[in-house]
């Protein structure tokens, strides 16, 4: 299964996201911003870092370049999308996720090895977990507070598409503990904290996050 | 506006000259018109006034840091002192240059741009060697952690290493944190790079090959940070003297993280034959420092520098220091590929100038010539000073001033001690840093050393570690450095590497007092016998003067850093403690001392006698013993003992995964508990005999000192510490100094600094 990560001006995490990749044992494509086409992928990754500087919204302008518009038409016709920290806050400028990512409560950027509780294990990008299974991986924001409407949030809890809720301590003062969420198909999932570190004994707290990468290349074998 | 033209200097020698205010002495300023042979042009006596300060002429440390260079040759050196940075082979092909450099000035007067931009210029010297950098470090220093001006500092440092580090996309993986009243009106921040290439990559700034073009790229010119070395780093700061803000530089890590890529494509594609980056004094300096290396002269057409204030005047163009921004020369028929990946990284670059076949740096400006100089006696013979020394008055006192050896409540001063601003959790500054980026951080903070894998096939790696302990060298600089480089080398031991190389950072105060003088000569000659003793290159470093507010010098602060290899960073070794029911040994032999001890520092507020006695043979023995227990897989965890003694070093083994010990202490419990004797490490193991008789080989003496296991620390009829507590006690300090309420959520305008 090829697998796209794609490189924005400001990317950080995407040679990260390309080594879980290949770890989980799929292939990495690796996709550039100014591309007007996605070639022949079978998902997309939107890795974390700082696009474009971060210097207006996080994300708003990574969102309006050519190669996520050919993303949302992708993910709209249900190709998986899996957006981290910045990547999130990508879907969620592009329109593919509801909510927004605001600066953190206590207004530090925080790096912290985080629980998670798997809430949803039947997305694209969660089926090799269990509901209800608590994982530890690495939270690294500045922007990363899940903020929406009350009746959004309702909403969005109503319609089971929080796919993970911190535990063990909020580190930004999200909303309802919500670390990321999905969309009604259960196809694109965005989430502040970063399953790609956290995929080798050596270099993350756990290897808990290979299960996102796992869940894609096996949802692809059974489809 | 008259411009002041070479011509125009010729036919107006009389004219007066801001030499005095531009930070020149009068027999400076002289030495100029002698070399030129008439008045410099404003434009040449701003570059030779940024080229000559302290901070780029280090024309008064000069003559003590030779002793650097008389160091026997190593063959782990592939290139040094000199160049940006030093370079060494690591291994398998590798070469790894690392550098640490001061922006302690800058950070004072605007914390946030003073330490991100600090980031920034160490990022682009280990750039400019052809390197990609792969991690930071920071070393940090601040006044008493309760005073007001701390309070000023420290947040906007703090997130401006962080700021910038996070948003390049490089992790930091350690760094030192540390308080005390010497440094209440001069922090000080000193930021780390490390970064790895292959050796045939190696890069150097030279102007080589009549006919090259020279092009600026990167960010655009302005007017930040003008004379920002001649004013803020080569003066002290007096409590009435203007605000000197306009001379602090602001950073935009976007641009830079372009510019790491640019380059990096830029090295592969083979396009450049020399390159340097431009930091302190600007272009004044990349052109000067270009030319002076190679063989030619060049000539620049300065109308063509992309400028982001159109009023500038030529000086202001030459002096600014702007940043993210470098210089290359490139050959002519390479320069539209060069200039095509710079459009691809939405780089700026302009072509300015050529390598020519004279030996003058020639400037123009308008149409006119604004500059015509020897480059090296701008960039190489700037002035050297033999500065008068002289023995601190006050020393033979403090020496004299033996500290209180016993201790009246081991329970109290254990707490006191792990929860004093310099022992306790710096998870507060370290949380605001992202460790994880790049997916190749093996270890970092808290462990002793950072390590970094650089091959994920081999799985070679590199350690790294920073130590300055102050105190020391207040008591004793020439021994003082010794055993910071002690430290160091032991920190990077107890990861299991093998230490390789040196550098180090020298943070004095002003160099006009003789007693200053006289301890940066002996903190120097300390480090390069150490060095000897220890047979390691040092590879380059940095100085760091005039730290001082009114007449009073910070304690003198040689920051040292030692690099080691991994053959497998599989191998590597964690402090804490995972597991129950293992056996604690000490390594190294422990005596009764306090001299500039945290434990005399914190519980007394003491403050002399002598620093722990140096023991390098005794160092060599511990490291290749750590190294060789590491390698056969002998150990589970390993942690140096330094700064607060056995007591600091089980509290933080203890908290890191939250299991206990129950330990006896033979002798004097004062020294066995809070003795600062260097040489020493605390290991855990499955085995003990092996470990025993590894040691016995060694020659490193070897005490059991009890078992893992409870939610305690106990110390068998001395005391007892449930972990709980403990955790309270060393916790909570920094974030009851530093936290930002909640409610002030909103009042930091969006967009004004990257955060996410």
């Amino acid at each position: 299964m090829r697998i796209g990560v794609v490189t924005f001006p400001g990317s950080l995490d995407d040679v990260d996201a390309a080594r879980a990749v290949r770890l989980a044992g799929g292939e990495a494509v690796p996709l550039w911003h100014a591309d007007d086409d996605l070639g022949a992928v079978d998902a997309v990754v939107l890795p974390g870092g700082f696009s474009y500087g971060d210097y207006l919204r996080a994300g708003a302008i990574a969102a309006r370049q050519p190669l996520v518009r050919a993303v949302v038409d992708r993910a709209r016709a249900g190709m998986p999308v899996l957006g981290i920290c910045n990547g999130f806050q990508v879907l969620c400028e592009a329109g593919l996720l509801p909510g927004a990512l605001t600066r953190n409560s206590h207004l530090h950027f925080r790096n912290r090895d985080q629980g998670l509780r798997v809430e949803r294990a039947d997305t694209a990008w969660t089926s090799s977990y269990a509901t209800g299974q608590t994982i530890v991986v690495p939270v690294k924001n500045g922007e990363g507070r899940y903020v929406g409407a009350d009746a959004d949030l309702d909403a969005l809890e109503g319609e089971g598409r929080v796919v993970v809720r911190y535990v063990g301590g909020n580190p930004n003062g999200s909303s309802r503990d919500i670390a990321g969420v999905t969309s009604a198909d259960g196809r694109v999932v965005g989430l502040m904290p970063h399953p790609e570190h956290a995929v080798e004994d050596l270099t993350g707290p756990s290897t808990d996050g290979l299960g996102f990468f796992t869940s894609v290349l096996q949802g692809a074998v059974s489809a | 506006m008259t411009v002041d033209t070479v011509t125009r200097a010729g036919g107006t020698p009389d004219e007066e000259q801001p030499w005095r205010e531009l930070g020149l002495r009068e027999e400076e300023y002289g030495r100029i018109r002698e070399i030129l042979g008439r008045r410099p042009t404003t434009a040449e006596l701003a570059m030779y006034s940024v080229m000559w300060s302290e901070h780029c002429s280090y024309k008064s440390s000069k003559v003590h840091l030779r002793r650097f260079g008389d160091l026997p040759r190593s063959e782990a050196l592939l290139v040094g002192m000199g160049e940006n940075a030093g370079v060494v082979d690591v291994g398998d092909g590798y070469a790894v240059t690392f550098k640490v450099e001061s922006h302690n000035h800058p950070s004072y007067v605007e914390p946030y741009q003073g330490a991100a931009t600090g980031v920034g210029g160490i990022v682009r010297d280990i750039l400019t060697m052809g390197a990609r950098p792969v991690a930071v470090m920071d070393s940090l220093r601040f006044g008493r952690a309760d005073a007001p001006d701390t309070a000023r500092v420290l947040p906007g440092v703090v997130a401006g290493v962080g700021g910038y580090g996070n948003c390049l996309g490089l992790p930091n993986i350690g760094g030192e944190l540390l308080f005390d009243d010497c440094y209440i009106g001069n922090p000080l921040v000193n930021a780390l790079c490390v970064g790895v290439m292959k050796h045939a990559d190696v890069r150097l700034a030279k102007a080589e090959g009549v006919g090259n073009k020279v092009v600026l790229f990167g960010a655009r010119t302005g007017g930040d940070g003008i004379g920002g070395v001649s004013v803020l780093a080569s003066e002290t700061f007096d409590a009435d003297g203007p605000a000197k803000r306009p001379s602090v530089q602001v950073g935009d890590p976007f641009t830079e993280k372009l510019l790491i890529e640019a380059c990096l494509e830029i090295f592969a594609a083979d396009l450049v034959t020399g390159i340097q980056d431009l930091g302190g004094a600007g272009l004044s300096c990349a052109t000067s420092e270009l030319a002076a290396a190679g063989s030619g002269g060049m000539r620049i057409d300065l109308d063509t520098v992309p400028l982001r204030d159109s009023t500038l005047t030529a000086a202001e163009i030459l002096m600014s220091e702007s940043q993210e921004r470098m210089c290359a020369i490139v050959e002519p028929g390479k320069v539209e590929e060069f200039l095509a990946v710079c459009r691809k990284w939405d780089v700026l670059a302009t072509v300015i100038g050529e390598v020519t076949d004279g030996d003058r740096l020639l400037i123009d400006w308008h149409g006119e010539r604004i500059v015509d100089v020897p480059p090296r006696t701008v960039a190489l013979d700037g002035p050297v000073y033999e500065r008068p020394m002289a023995r601190p008055a006050d020393l033979d006192a403090l020496q004299a001033a033996v500290p209180p050896a016993e201790s009246t409540d081991l329970r109290a001063d254990w707490l006191a001690l792990v929860g004093s601003p310099d022992g306790c959790d710096k998870s507060w500054v370290t949380e605001q840093y992202d460790r994880y980026v790049q997916g190749n951080t093996v270890l970092a903070q808290p462990e002793d050393a950072g390590v970094v894998r650089i091959d994920e096939t081999s799985n070679r790696g590199i350690a790294l570690a920073l130590d300055g302990n102050a105190r020391f060298a207040r008591l004793d600089p020439y021994t003082g450095a010794q055993l910071n480089l002690a430290e160091a080398y032991r920190n990077v031991a107890v990861s299991g590497a093998v230490p390789l190389a040196v550098t180090n950072c020298l943070n004095f105060g002003s160099p006009e007092e003789p007693e200053v003088m006289w301890q940066f000569a002996e903190a120097v000659r300390g480090l390069a016998d150490g060095c000897r003793a220890l047979g390691l290159p040092v590879t380059g470093g940095n100085v760091s003067l005039y730290n001082q507010t009114g007449d009073v010098p910070i304690n003198p602060t040689p920051v040292i850093g030692v690099l080691g290899v991994h053959a497998d960073v599989r191998q590597r070794v964690r402090g804490g403690w995972t597991t129950a029911g293992e056996t604690l040994l000490l390594l190294g032999e422990s005596r009764p001392e306090f001299g500039g001890s945290a434990w005399a520092s914190v519980v007394h507020g003491h403050l002399g006698g002598l620093p722990p006695r140096l023991d390098l043979d005794a160092e060599r023995a511990l490291g290749g013993l750590l190294a060789s227990l590491a390698a056969d897989g002998l150990v589970s965890s390993a942690h140096d003992l330094s700064d607060g003694g056995l007591a600091q070093a089980l509290t933080e083994s203890a908290l890191r995964y939250g299991v206990g010990a129950t330990v006896s202490v033979d002798g004097d419990p004062t020294a066995a508990l809070f003795g600062e004797s260097v040489a020493r490490a605390v290991v855990t193991t499955a085995d003990a005999a092996a470990v025993l008789a590894a040691a016995q080989a060694a020659g490193v003496p070897v005490t059991e000192l009890g078992t893992t296991g409870g939610d305690a620390l106990v110390v068998e009829g001395l005391l007892e510490l449930p972990l709980d507590e403990l955790h309270t006690a060393w916790s909570t300090t920094l974030p009851t100094l530093f936290d930002t309420p909640e409610a002030v959520v909103g009042s930091v305008p969006a967009g004004a600094v990257p955060t996410s």
